[in-house]
């Protein structure tokens, strides 16, 4: 490595560790999100708050109910009087399910081809009809004089994820996520802020050449990825227990890409952004397609077609399909060629943009 | 390298869109020499600067910085070249010393060059008392020693200040101006923008920028001299009333007042001004002593950049010089 190109590592690396700010977000971001991400983002719905209207009110109805609140989907919160209240209740908020056991309860149990009851959802949020779908197959009690099992068509056996634990479908992502959260923001801030205090300015007069000047400036970043890639997949075993089934190099190698990539975006903006606040701005406005759009939430083959062919754009996507594909799934980069050289692609037209647009020049 | 000219200059011209920052300016500037930029801010010193050291592409025009042209050439000019901002632009987060290393190692020099040059400059510039305090806690003085420090660390041949006593006291500015001279003295020439009149007088010669263009050029002596324009100065018990009878005289350029004397400056063409202004005042029963006096540069530069009353001193009045 020149010489010239330490310097300026050096010297990036001891004003990090001064800016106390920055060197804390570095460390306290990936904590941060981790837990966040990782107890409060679940799919695995329980205790909804729920609202019961017993017209029947006969033992059966009761256990019913008793059979409802057993299940620990739902938590109920209140009897109703009338179906008006019922609806109030759920208008208002109070409750996102309710269960409305009508009068004739006991005759429709007996005619087996009606349904003895209703499950209203709350649909303005997210998830709860999937629940109320769950529910409705529930079995009945005393139907048959006994408890009866549903047949079902099919078994349903969910590979990778035995416990069907959202964290562990999230921890692996959460790398990606918040290495394009500090690579790409901390970088743009890091030399806009540099051409706004007149630095960059000083420096152009210098023999540095500009490729020395950028890789001197990103290289302290590339070691920061990779600590902090560290640091979300122990705590994520430490924490969640999510295992790392694939080859720890290949994760490393598909995350030193994708830190090539993020840093690269966050070059880019660097050149277009005038001062720190816009470099934020454009980075954040980068941020939130990529966590709606990169399958790190929602899962990527349910999107529109359009959103798909953003969400390509996007390096967070391709990581996102590596990242799971190696540490949940245990496959080697060789079975995720088409990922791979995506990101690969965006990080090589990235660079380019960056090269034609960064001048050694004021203008 | 041609021995006369550092810099050499043809037609330089940088636009903004629509706005020309710098209008056709020559220049020769004659090596080992302090020379001075002296204009009000907006009239193109920095951009002018940027030019010569290749941070800003002329629009058109050509210039030689000490033999290279620039821009096609300021990659090899770099390590001539030393250049201080009109902001301090060394990193406030790091210490005295980690900014020096850093610009050193930034030049090119080796391990052995550095510990010697550094430690050169921070005995000439008197900072090694803060040699480990932060840039950023340095007084607007400390900051300014640091810069020209970090600028000529390299030994450069050439040194180009943009308005570096713009946040200084006048202890410093002094200061400063010595070390100019013992740089000049080792034979560094030193391209410095100001709009200090006193500043300006100190150097070997001046440039009068006004609007983007060369107004005036020459030693500041010369330019004194040759003021397309008498001066006069009124003492009056009422300057402002004698004011008022002068500024409507189509004859009077410009007044400015002093306390309780007024400095005018008239047309030369007018015959007996002397006589005529002494009288125009009796008429309005203004007692006044009228004397003519030397022109000062801030004349110069008034007439200059207010009526373009300067004509050119002429390149080899300049190059004689008056030092």
């Amino acid at each position: 490595m020149s010489t010239l190109i330490h310097a300026i590592a050096f010297k990036e690396i001891r004003q990090l560790q001064r800016d106390r700010l920055t060197f804390a977000m570095i460390v306290v971001l990936p904590l941060m999100q981790m837990l966040l991400f990782g107890y409060a983002i679940n799919f695995d719905v329980r205790n909804l708050r729920a609202g019961v209207l017993d017209e029947a009110n006969t033992s059966t109805s009761r256990a019913l109910i008793a059979d409802l609140q057993a299940s620990g989907v739902a938590r109920i919160e209140t009897y109703s009087g009338s179906s008006a209240e019922l609806s109030q209740q759920l208008q208002a908020g109070h409750i996102a399910l309710a269960l409305h056991i009508p009068r004739d309860f006991e005759r429709r149990r007996l005619e087996a081809d009606r349904p003895v009851a209703q499950i209203i959802v709350d649909g303005s949020q997210p998830g709860l009809e999937n629940i109320a779908r769950g529910l409705a197959s529930m079995p009945l009690p005393g139907r048959s004089g006994a408890y009866r099992a549903v047949p079902r068509n099919f078994e349903i056996r969910t590979e990778y994820n035995l416990e069907k634990r959202t964290a562990t479908q999230i921890v692996p992502a959460l790398i990606g996520l918040i290495l394009s959260m500090t690579m790409t923001m901390f970088t743009a801030v890091a030399i806009v802020r540099e051409r706004e205090r007149g630095n960059l300015e000083l420096l152009i007069t210098t023999p540095v050449r500009a490729f020395d000047l950028m890789l001197g400036k990103l290289l302290p970043y590339v070691v920061i990825g990779l600590v902090q890639t560290t640091l979300v997949l122990l705590l994520g075993r430490w924490l969640f227990q999510v295992p790392v089934r694939g080859e720890l190099s290949s994760l490393y190698l598909a995350a030193l890409v994708f830190i090539g990539a993020t840093l690269a975006l966050g070059l880019l903006i660097s050149t277009l952004a005038r001062n720190q606040t816009q470099a934020f701005q454009m980075s954040l406005f980068l941020l939130v397609p990529s966590i709606l759009l990169s399958g790190f939430v929602f899962p990527f083959d349910g999107m529109p077609r359009a959103a798909q062919w953003i969400a390509q754009l996007l390096p967070l996507t391709h990581f996102v399909a590596l990242i799971r594909g190696i540490v949940l799934r245990g496959a080697a980069l060789s079975d995720l060629q088409l990922p791979l050289y995506k990101l690969l692609g965006l990080l090589v037209v990235v660079l380019l943009v960056v090269t034609l647009r960064f001048r050694k020049r004021l203008d | 390298m041609s021995a006369e000219v550092a810099i050499a200059a043809h037609g330089l011209t940088r636009r903004f869109g629509k706005h020309v920052a710098v209008d056709h300016v020559d220049l020769a500037i004659p090596p080992a020499q302090i020379y001075g930029f002296l204009g009000p801010n907006g009239s193109g010193k920095s951009t002018t600067i940027r030019m010569l050291c290749g941070l800003l592409h002329p629009t058109s025009g050509t210039v030689r910085v000490l033999g290279h042209e620039v821009p096609a050439q300021a990659e090899q000019l770099r390590r001539k070249v030393g250049y201080m901002t009109q902001r301090f632009s060394l990193w406030e987060d790091l210490s005295v010393l980690e900014n020096l290393e850093f610009m050193g190692q930034i030049f090119g020099l080796s391990r052995a060059q550095r510990a010697a040059r550094v430690g050169q400059v921070l005995e000439r510039y008197r900072l090694a008392a803060m040699r480990e305090q932060r840039a950023g806690t340095l007084s607007g003085g400390q900051k300014q020693r640091l810069a020209l420090a970090a600028a000529v660390l390299h030994e450069p041949q050439l040194l180009l200040l943009d308005e570096p006593t713009s946040a200084v006291d006048p202890q410093s500015r002094r200061d400063f101006w010595e070390s100019l001279f013992d740089l000049v003295g080792a034979g560094t020439t030193i391209l410095v923008s100001t709009h200090y009149m006193d500043e300006a007088e100190r150097c070997h010669g001046i440039a009068i920028l006004d609007s983007g263009r060369l107004v005036a050029e020459g030693s500041p002596r010369i330019l004194m001299d040759s003021i397309a324009a008498l001066v006069l100065e009124v003492e009056a018990p009422d300057p402002r009333a004698a004011r008022q009878v002068l500024q409507r005289q189509p004859f009077v350029k410009s007044v400015a007042q002093l306390g309780t004397r007024l400095h005018v400056l008239i047309d030369p063409q007018l015959a007996a001004a002397h006589s005529r202004v002494q009288a125009l005042l009796g008429e309005q029963h203004i007692a006044a002593r009228v004397t003519e006096v030397r022109a000062s540069l801030e004349d110069v530069f008034v007439a200059a950049t207010g009526f373009g009353g300067v004509e050119r001193a002429n390149r080899h009045e300049q190059a004689v010089g008056t030092s």
